[in-house]
């Protein structure tokens, strides 16, 4: 009763068909649980090494996120930006995020973003976002740190 | 001290968490059960967050719904804690623990630190149970992991204390009245009915409607975001479709282990057909996701393949409402 897609299976996800491919769980001993039939159609479960179609699209939001890192670090370096944003990238947060860990507004996480801005930041706000990245507040300062 | 505790992975973590409470306090239900009296199946399109910067969509119902609609309708009554200070939050965690009591942890993922790296996202709603304590280390059953783990005081801190959407505020759950015997029968067909409603609801970011508008959007994408984040949005949806935790094709597999169970205890049939149909409809998710794959693994496709991709989830949200409306009449 099914339309057969081009690439579909046989109907019906078998335990014998439940993906083994390469992906980073390996590394920490990590196996995924698969629901599945076996050859009576009863259901059982089955653990995974993973899957393609998934590992590529999480190797491509680590990719992105290297990039957003990337970017943030060459506008820190040209003076466009505060290392308060390329520590944020390298943490995998989004401004929203920021403002939660360190109990401010969005806005004025944006604001410390600009170099004259973050230049005035007096110690005690500086010690915030160090401690929320686990870092000296030297690093703060000093990407290079 | 060690709570004698049995550790059983599961493939979802709040589900897991659930199944191996209920176990400790002497009721044996399998992890599709909790699932499908829970109503955890879901699809729905969150449009106005964002997470790791692409749009939102998930297969599940929200975090912490799962076990209250399931104690509700198994008469189980669940104590839920919330804290304002870390100090608390411990506190009241190690009493639990003396008095021989393990308890279920809302838990942030990003420090998280047994998790492989690329798994490690802020994400607040991850489950876990702690059931003891031993030489400074909590002793950690995650319900996605096959072995038990531990984390020291400082690490289980600021899981608890994650912050961003759904913080977790130390919250801490765990059974505290239960039924002299587990009435699964009205529970599950209450599951059932809420998840066909849900399905099938006239809301356009709730169930098939919300598929359909994810397919309408993937259609529009590359031409008005362009390929890069059409792809990155693209990716974003399969990795929530096949997510640790989803047992594969979006939960749609694990409801079918749930149908099939649910057809023997209600001695009904009929679901055991409809487990089947779902199953099939799980197989169509994974077929979206190979070819969606095939797409976002280049970074570059032409504007036929995301419609191709599109025309199947329209596909898959026709299959979906004649199921859901099918299934509300089974029970």
């Amino acid at each position: 009763m099914y339309s057969k897609l081009s690439n579909s299976r046989n109907i019906e996800m078998k335990k014998n068909e439940v993906p083994q491919d390469k992906s980073n769980l390996e590394s920490a001993n990590i196996k995924e649980m698969y629901y599945a039939v076996d050859e009576n159609g009863e259901y059982t479960t089955e653990l995974s090494t993973g899957w393609d179609p998934k590992t590529i699209a999480l190797d491509n939001a680590i990719k992105d996120i290297e990039e957003r890192t990337e970017i943030a670090k060459q506008k820190v370096l040209n003076n466009t930006t505060s290392p308060i944003e390329y520590y944020m990238e390298l943490h995998k947060m989004d401004v929203g995020i920021l403002a939660s860990y360190v109990g401010m507004w969005a806005w004025r996480v944006k604001r410390h973003f600009k170099p004259s801005v973050f230049k005035k930041l007096n110690k005690k706000i500086l010690q915030k976002y160090a401690d929320i990245f686990e870092i000296t507040v030297e690093q703060l300062k000093d990407i290079h740190k | 001290m060690e709570i004698n505790f049995t550790h059983k992975q599961s493939a979802h973590c709040e589900n897991g968490v659930v199944s191996n409470l209920m176990r400790f306090n002497g009721f044996e239900v399998s992890e599709p059960m909790v699932f499908g009296i829970g109503s955890g199946l879901l699809f729905s399109y969150l449009p106005f967050l964002k997470v790791n910067h692409a749009p939102v969509v998930t297969y599940r119902a929200m975090p912490g719904t799962i076990f209250n609609r399931f104690a509700k309708r198994t008469g189980v009554k669940i104590k839920r804690e919330k804290f304002s200070t870390a100090q608390k939050a411990k506190a009241r965690l190690d009493e639990n623990l003396e008095k021989n009591n393990p308890v279920g942890l809302q838990v942030g993922v990003y420090n998280l630190l047994y998790f492989p790296e690329e798994y490690r996202f802020h994400f607040n709603a991850h489950n876990m149970v702690v059931y003891g304590k031993k030489e400074g280390r909590y002793l950690i059953s995650d319900p996605v992991m096959e072995e038990v783990t531990s984390l020291s005081e400082k690490e289980l801190e600021k899981v608890r204390f994650a912050k961003g959407a759904f913080a977790p505020k130390g919250h801490m759950y765990y059974p505290i009245e239960f039924p002299d015997k587990l009435e699964l029968k009205k529970a599950i067909v209450k599951g059932i009915k809420h998840t066909c409603k849900d399905m099938t609801a006239p809301v356009p970011i709730v169930g098939v409607k919300a598929i359909r508008k994810i397919a309408k959007l993937i259609r529009k994408w590359p031409a008005k975001k362009g390929v890069k984040t059409a792809n990155h949005y693209l990716g974003q949806i399969v990795r929530m479709q096949e997510e640790i935790g989803t047992g594969g094709g979006g939960f749609r597999y694990i409801y079918g282990a749930f149908l099939q169970e649910a057809s023997k205890i209600l001695e009904n049939d009929q679901l055991s057909t409809m487990s089947k149909e779902i199953t099939q409809i799980g197989d169509l998710w994974r077929d979206f996701a190979v070819d969606a794959s095939r797409i976002y693994k280049n970074r570059s496709a032409t504007e036929d393949g995301y419609n191709k991709v599109a025309d199947q989830l329209a596909t898959i949200a026709d299959k979906e409402e004649a199921f859901f409306k099918k299934l509300k009449k089974v029970v």
